[in-house]
């Protein structure tokens, strides 16, 4: 057993006790600082992968903004701070979540080592293909369409969150009191 | 490296998030449970695509790809959230149990809010 697998299993190790984390801590904020935890040992575990763009872009987007921008959500929902029991479902609920997500795990784990055991990837010498010239020379050439077209959702969403968060447009003249004064 | 590894860390990333966004009520830990699910694809596409080799790079970039879409689903997902925080003074996903609104109450309620604010 490789230097790389030990690590890689190391960070998913984390990767996971972080996600788990997430979904069941009673704290709001500490499950969006645990998500931190989660993504950043999934940014790990591609530079392991040699994705080295992709690992960067990981970090800066999910781990930057992503997080950042959950935290503000909560901070506007004046969400509480410390422990909270009203964040989870009633327990019949969550022990029928249990079971569907068990179920789950227990479908893909078993379809793909049925699928995929003893296959190996090759991490060689040669292992280039995610640095940030070649993501880019690939976005740029063979993909550069859909690019542009995320460019577009991109600015569609944006346009889209302003009008949401504005208070002083989209309601009808007349509508409710204190709906078009401030914003 | 065993392909097994990233397929598996993807696999159980998935559930996890299947998991959160079945049994959390609050609309921002949902947010949150989806970013794992997408996480976990991103994992599967940057293991497939060193696996294959691809000359394209087509798992790297779809990644990024996916990385984009789910910082625009995040903005708007929250602007929605707000909104209906605005609305409804409650984030709880339970309790948004109609769609149309009460105008008159909630007018008061948000007269009322707004000089605290």
């Amino acid at each position: 057993m490789s230097l790389v697998e030990v690590l890689f299993g190391l960070l998913g190790v984390v990767a996971l006790g972080a996600g788990l984390l997430v979904v069941t801590t009673r704290q709001l904020v500490h499950a969006a600082l645990w998500l931190v935890v989660c993504l950043g040992a999934v940014a790990g575990c591609y530079l392991l992968l040699s994705a080295e763009f992709v690992a960067w872009v990981q970090v800066l987007i999910y781990v930057g903004a992503v997080v950042v921008l959950l935290l503000f959500g909560l901070m506007l929902t004046r969400a509480p701070i410390g422990a909270s029991t009203d964040l989870d479902a009633p327990a019949g609920q969550r022990v029928a979540a249990a079971v569907v997500a068990l179920g789950l795990a227990g479908v893909v784990v078993a379809t793909s080592v049925d699928a995929f055991r003893g296959e190996d990837i090759v991490l060689g010498d040669d292992a280039v293909g995610g640095s940030s010239s070649a993501a880019g020379a690939a976005i740029f050439r063979s993909w550069v369409l859909p690019f542009e077209a995320l460019s577009v959702l991109l600015l569609a969403a944006l346009v889209g969150a302003i009008v949401l968060s504005r208070r002083d447009i989209g309601a009808r003249p007349g509508d409710a009191p204190g709906s078009g004064e401030d914003g | 490296m065993p392909l097994l590894m990233p397929v598996l860390l993807a696999g159980l990333l998935f559930c996890i998030g299947v998991y959160g966004v079945l049994a959390r009520r609050n609309a921002i830990l949902v947010l949150m449970s989806v970013e794992l699910m997408l996480n976990a694809v991103n994992v599967n596409l940057v293991a497939f695509d060193v696996w294959l080799r691809d000359e394209l790079l087509a798992g790297q970039v779809f990644t990024l790809f996916v990385i984009t879409i789910a910082a625009a689903e995040v903005g708007l997902g929250l602007a929605i959230v707000l909104l209906v925080f605005r609305q409804r003074e409650t984030s709880r996903l339970d309790a948004m149990d109609q769609l149309a609104e009460e105008r008159e109450p909630l007018g008061e309620a948000a007269g009322e809010r707004e000089p605290a604010a």
